[in-house]
């Protein structure tokens, strides 16, 4: 546990901007490995191949794009609403005086999956992510006595869409 | 600030051995593949090879498997996640509307077929001060080219559905505070 927390907690202080800009290649690399990366036993030959690239290169680029955090992830996205757990959209109206505080103890918690700063009197927007459905509403109390602030729980009662290609 | 417990939180609350498997939960290979895979897939020729090693099971069947998680929408793709602002996207305007229940639904689904709207859900209101129940991101090179795509949305539901839009907002991102994505079982 400690490791991955630390790691996270490292993350968090680093912040999270790319160290630099990709280029055209990476971009292509982007576009094309966004979705439907092959379940061959080769599958970076074949993205390789497709491209007209050699697998070596494929590889160190993908590598080179999470070192420098051009990418975020790189491997299987989970729906795991589709498997039994829960993901739901949360906010907080965090006084500017313990922001650092505040940052710090939220992103502490594993289930915190993503969290963004936004202008807004609620100015703290995070993703919890539980293995049960019930596991939401006890991380956000978690949450409510780490920070002494309230959590509003905003659940999606309906997806209308969901699309998480960009082009680059 | 309270003190914090970082301990006390950092654990899922799960049980070491659930002796009554439900369907809704988590199947055990699932379970060692998420586990697996949570900092990504392995960067070798390999990797479902790699991978099979790691949870011992074998490669064909790990592939196989994956292929039902990504048919049954377990898994929605498999591939890179750029970050946004990487890539150009440095305007991430989350817009909130609030929309008449009555037609609520038809015009979530008319504002997610929006070419730029890369999510659209429907979501509680948090009255007094939250009366917003659809919420659309717009993800832009600019601020001024995320509002330009929000004001192409009133002008469609002034268009399509007078009358249904009773007030909205734009929040835009000030900074990525943590992007992990799913941790499960830490």
């Amino acid at each position: 546990m400690s490791e991955r927390l630390d790691a996270g907690a490292a993350r968090g202080r680093r912040g999270v901007a790319a160290a630099r800009e990709p280029d055209a290649l990476d971009r292509r690399l982007i576009n094309a490995l966004q979705g439907g990366f092959p379940l061959s036993a080769t599958p970076f030959a074949d993205v390789a191949a497709t491209l007209g690239l050699d697998e070596a290169e494929v590889i160190a680029r993908i590598r080179a794009m999470l070192d420098d955090r051009v990418l975020t992830r790189f491997g299987p996205m989970f729906q795991i609403e589709r498997m039994g757990g829960a993901f739901c959209l949360a906010a907080m109206a965090v006084p500017e005086a313990e922001w650092g505080a505040v940052v710090e103890a939220v992103n502490a918690f594993a289930e915190v999956a993503h969290n963004y700063r936004r202008e807004h009197r609620l100015n703290m927007w995070f993703v919890l992510a539980t293995e049960r459905p019930e596991g939401i509403a006890d991380v956000a109390r978690r949450i409510e006595a780490a920070t002494g602030l309230p959590v509003r729980l905003f659940p999606k009662e309906r997806e209308y869409f969901v699309e998480m290609k960009l082009e680059a | 600030m309270p003190k914090r417990r970082p301990k006390a939180a950092a654990a899922i609350a799960m049980p070491a051995a659930d002796p009554v498997p439900d369907a809704a939960s988590l199947d055990e290979l699932d379970r060692r593949i998420v586990l697996a895979t949570q900092d990504g897939l392995p960067l070798v020729a390999r990797p479902y090879a790699a991978l099979a090693e790691q949870i011992g099971c074998d490669e064909a069947a790990l592939r196989e498997h994956l292929a039902r998680m990504l048919e049954s929408g377990r898994i929605r793709r498999i591939g890179v996640v750029p970050n946004h602002y990487a890539i150009g996207y440095t305007a991430n305007g989350m817009s909130v509307w609030n929309i008449d229940d009555a037609v609520i639904d038809a015009v979530g689904e008319r504002v997610g077929a929006l070419e730029f709207v890369t999510h659209c859900y429907r979501r509680p209101r948090h009255l007094p001060d939250w009366p917003y129940n659809l919420f659309a991101m717009v993800h832009a090179a600019s601020r001024d080219a995320a509002l330009v795509r929000v004001a192409e949305i009133v002008a469609l539901l002034e268009r399509e559905f007078r009358g249904a839009c009773k007030g909205r907002d734009v929040l835009f991102s000030a900074g990525i505070l943590k992007k992990t994505g799913l941790r499960i079982g830490v």
